[in-house]
């Protein structure tokens, strides 16, 4: 059984929290003590219904004010999928942690209200999922039940959607009509909507294929920890533990290690539960080579004819996280693979605006959730891809220095020159 | 060669990275170890994150003396077979020591008083990173929160104002005095805990599986007759029976319940579990019972 991870994303009020709990409720996996706890808080609500979107809002100020604050992870499988749920933010002030919750997604679920047709805050998540360079976009085109079951008022949500999409890096867009409240083209087709022809939602999350969203080619290992054993059964144990971003470990390849440039070869790889003859991503192994060479954490091995780029003067896109903006000048810590550096911020190429995809040059300043292209150097050099090519190796963050508050997410491009 | 990964190994990779990440970038890390079930499989996790070198940390258990002896026993026993240095916090020695008050009720629980105890513990040794087992399927306050998560001076959790947790780059960064829990065993459902014991063949106390024990029921739930907890006199609900049972999630006695069942193996839990249709904590927690934020404020004030 393999694991797929996915976001719903949305405005607030689509529905999102509602869809997860009738996702769970429909394929049985809520258990009895949690609906009955949701049914008692629904009745004291006031709510006229089970109010589903209760099972994942956890927190008290969110159950208070009927919205959805921070991510929330839910669990479920099916007897072909194992699911990870991130339940995020609709809110534009949370975006943060509607960009949190999308990261570490393969797919995403856009949830847009059949009566409003997509808003700001649906393009902007859009936007940030193509940025992310999530593959799949499921636009779930909810609240069909109050307009009808209208073929016509799908189709022209999905037409105006597609329209915008075009001019983003989406590989695959699904548009399924739903109603999270009622359960149609959820966990059944629905006979509310004959017309659609299409699959129900968990049909679409059993089946996608996401094999190919991974990078097997070129080979990146950033060493994460040098493993040196103290005592005489280990004597001269020399481990490099990491987990493979991309490509493909093989016993017996020779490898090249950033910074230094000394080539080797990769004489054992120990995954969990034992040695291996290759190892592939996201495994976490520790590799053994043939040479005694100067490896520490942050260092990285690759293929001799297939290298990343190496530089401390960086292009990149980023999602502005903090209350304090950004601007040109600023100093701030950057995490990049396994590695720490500082980065002087050197100018703002633009911002881009998310309703129209036009790129602002005049903007002097990200604030809280913009998005925007920078230029950034480094006091070291980072060994890094192009984010849509390789996202382990072409994401950072950064950090402020004097609060140590996670700034921005940041997706890098090939360098200018 | 297709490539793929199963579930539980790409679990297992994602939670050896993060104990890994903790051990690069932290300079006093500790693993949080009751001898539970979630706590074993981080520790055998530990242990691979660091093979072929002994886990570089501590062990530490908030001891609340009312614990199950099967526990302690696993416990001691653990850590002896990895070489682990083992780190007891004890709440009796806080309550002697008139640190804390025990609420003067029959049949309290010190579930609580873990917290300041934890706490104490925590800044002696001044750690700077705790990992932990917890789970998101546990509860809902836990689905919220991040696999590192920072502690202020007081050792509590803002959840309004976590930081942003973006791919696998976790920002290890705090001021001094500040701590992390680290959740590497976030993405784990019950389920998969089961699944990885049966795959690894890991040793768990006894009372996990099935065996004949006197209970009593009290609000719906099976508590086993022992040194501080017994039937009210004259309640005639409560009369002690004899049961087959086991138990699905493991802290005091004073407020974890048994669930009656036959599986004595993993694979027998598995099925369980898969069928069951009432969740780990609401069936066997009392502590979880008080109210619909229960966990959230404990967490808030620094429980694991």
């Amino acid at each position: 059984m393999d694991l797929l991870r996915f976001a719903t994303v949305g405005s607030v009020d689509d529905g999102k929290s509602t869809l997860i709990g009738r996702l769970l409720y429909d394929s049985k996996q809520i258990f009895h003590d949690q609906l009955e706890a949701v049914r008692r808080t629904s009745i004291a609500r006031g709510d006229d219904y089970v109010n589903l979107a209760l099972l994942t809002d956890g927190l008290r100020a969110e159950r208070e004010q009927g919205i959805t604050i921070d991510v929330a992870y839910r669990h479920f499988s099916t007897p072909k999928r194992r699911f990870i749920i991130a339940d995020t933010p609709g809110h534009v002030q949370h975006t943060r942690n509607m960009v949190t919750g999308c990261s570490t997604a393969d797919l995403v679920l856009l949830l847009v209200d059949a009566r409003v047709g997509a808003t700001e805050q649906t393009r902007r998540h859009a936007t940030i999922a193509s940025l992310l360079g999530i593959h799949h976009i499921v636009v779930c085109v909810n609240k069909m039940d109050l307009v009808e079951y209208s073929k016509e008022r799908f189709d022209a949500v999905r037409d105006e959607f597609t329209g915008f999409a075009e001019r983003l890096a989406v590989h695959d867009l699904t548009c399924i009509p739903i109603s999270a409240l009622g359960g149609d083209n959820v966990v059944e087709r629905s006979p509310k909507m004959p017309w659609y022809g299409g699959p129900c939602l968990l049909d679409y999350l059993e089946n996608v294929h996401i094999g190919s969203d991974r990078n097997l080619i070129d080979l990146r290992f950033p060493v994460q920890l040098v493993i040196r054993p103290i005592g005489s059964e280990y004597r001269d144990f020399r481990g490099y533990a990491g987990v493979v971003a991309s490509g493909v470990l093989a016993v017996g390849a020779e490898v090249v290690v950033l910074p230094s440039g000394f080539s080797s070869r990769i004489t054992n790889i120990d995954g969990p539960d034992g040695p291996l003859e290759e190892a592939f991503p996201p495994q976490s192994v520790v590799v053994r080579i043939q040479d005694d060479l100067d490896i520490s954490r942050g260092d990285m091995l690759c293929r001799p004819h297939n290298r990343p780029y190496v530089g401390q003067d960086l292009s990149a896109m980023v999602c502005w996280m903090s209350e304090v903006p950004l601007k040109t000048g600023s100093r701030l810590a950057i995490k990049h693979t396994s590695r720490w550096a500082r980065a002087l911020v050197r100018s703002l190429e633009y911002r881009l605006d998310v309703n129209s995809l036009h790129r602002d040059v005049a903007a002097d300043e990200l604030r809280l959730n913009d998005i925007g292209r920078i230029d950034l150097r480094t006091t070291a050099p980072l060994f890094y891809d192009e984010y849509r090519d390789d996202s382990a190796t072409g994401s950072f963050i950064l950090v402020d220095e004097q609060t140590n508050a996670t700034l921005a997410a940041g997706m890098l491009r090939k360098p200018t020159s | 060669m297709t490539y793929r990964l199963s579930h539980l190994d790409a679990l297992a990779s994602e939670a050896i990275h993060i104990i890994r990440e903790v051990v690069a970038e932290f300079e006093r890390p500790a693993l949080l170890f009751s001898g539970g079930k979630d706590s074993a499989v981080l520790l055998h996790l530990a242990v691979k994150a660091c093979w072929p070198q002994r886990v570089p940390f501590a062990v530490v258990h908030v001891d609340t003396g009312q614990n199950f002896p099967e526990l302690i026993e696993y416990r001691d026993a653990q850590a002896a077979k990895l070489k682990v240095r083992l780190v007891v916090g004890s709440v009796q020695e806080d309550i002697d020591r008139g640190s804390i008050v025990e609420q003067p009720v029959p049949g309290a629980t010190r579930n609580r008083l873990q917290t300041y105890t934890l706490l104490r513990v925590l800044e002696e040794n001044r750690y700077d990173a705790v990992l932990g087992g917890g789970r998101r399927d546990e509860e809902k306050a836990r689905a919220k929160e991040r696999v590192f998560s920072l502690r202020d001076e007081f050792g509590q959790w803002d959840p309004r104002a976590q930081r942003p947790e973006l791919w696998n780059l976790y920002n290890t960064r705090h001021h001094p005095g500040e701590h992390f829990r680290v959740f590497p065993l976030s993405n784990w459902t019950e389920l998969d805990i089961w699944q990885y014991v049966e795959e690894q063949g890991l040793e768990l106390p006894p009372i996990y599986f099935a065996h004949k024990r006197t209970v009593f029921r009290r609000g719906g739930m099976l508590l086993a007759l022992g040194p501080w907890t017994s039937p009210r006199e004259g309640v005639r609900e409560e009369e002690p029976f004899e049961a087959v049972v086991r138990y699905r999630t493991v802290g005091d006695m004073t407020c974890t319940a048994a669930v009656e069942s036959e599986a004595a193996t993993p694979a027998e839990i598995i099925v369980e579990t898969a069928l069951t249709r009432v969740s780990e904590r609401g069936a066997t927690r009392a502590d979880d019972r008080i109210s619909d934020a229960a966990m959230e404020d404990r967490k808030r004030e620094g429980y694991f």
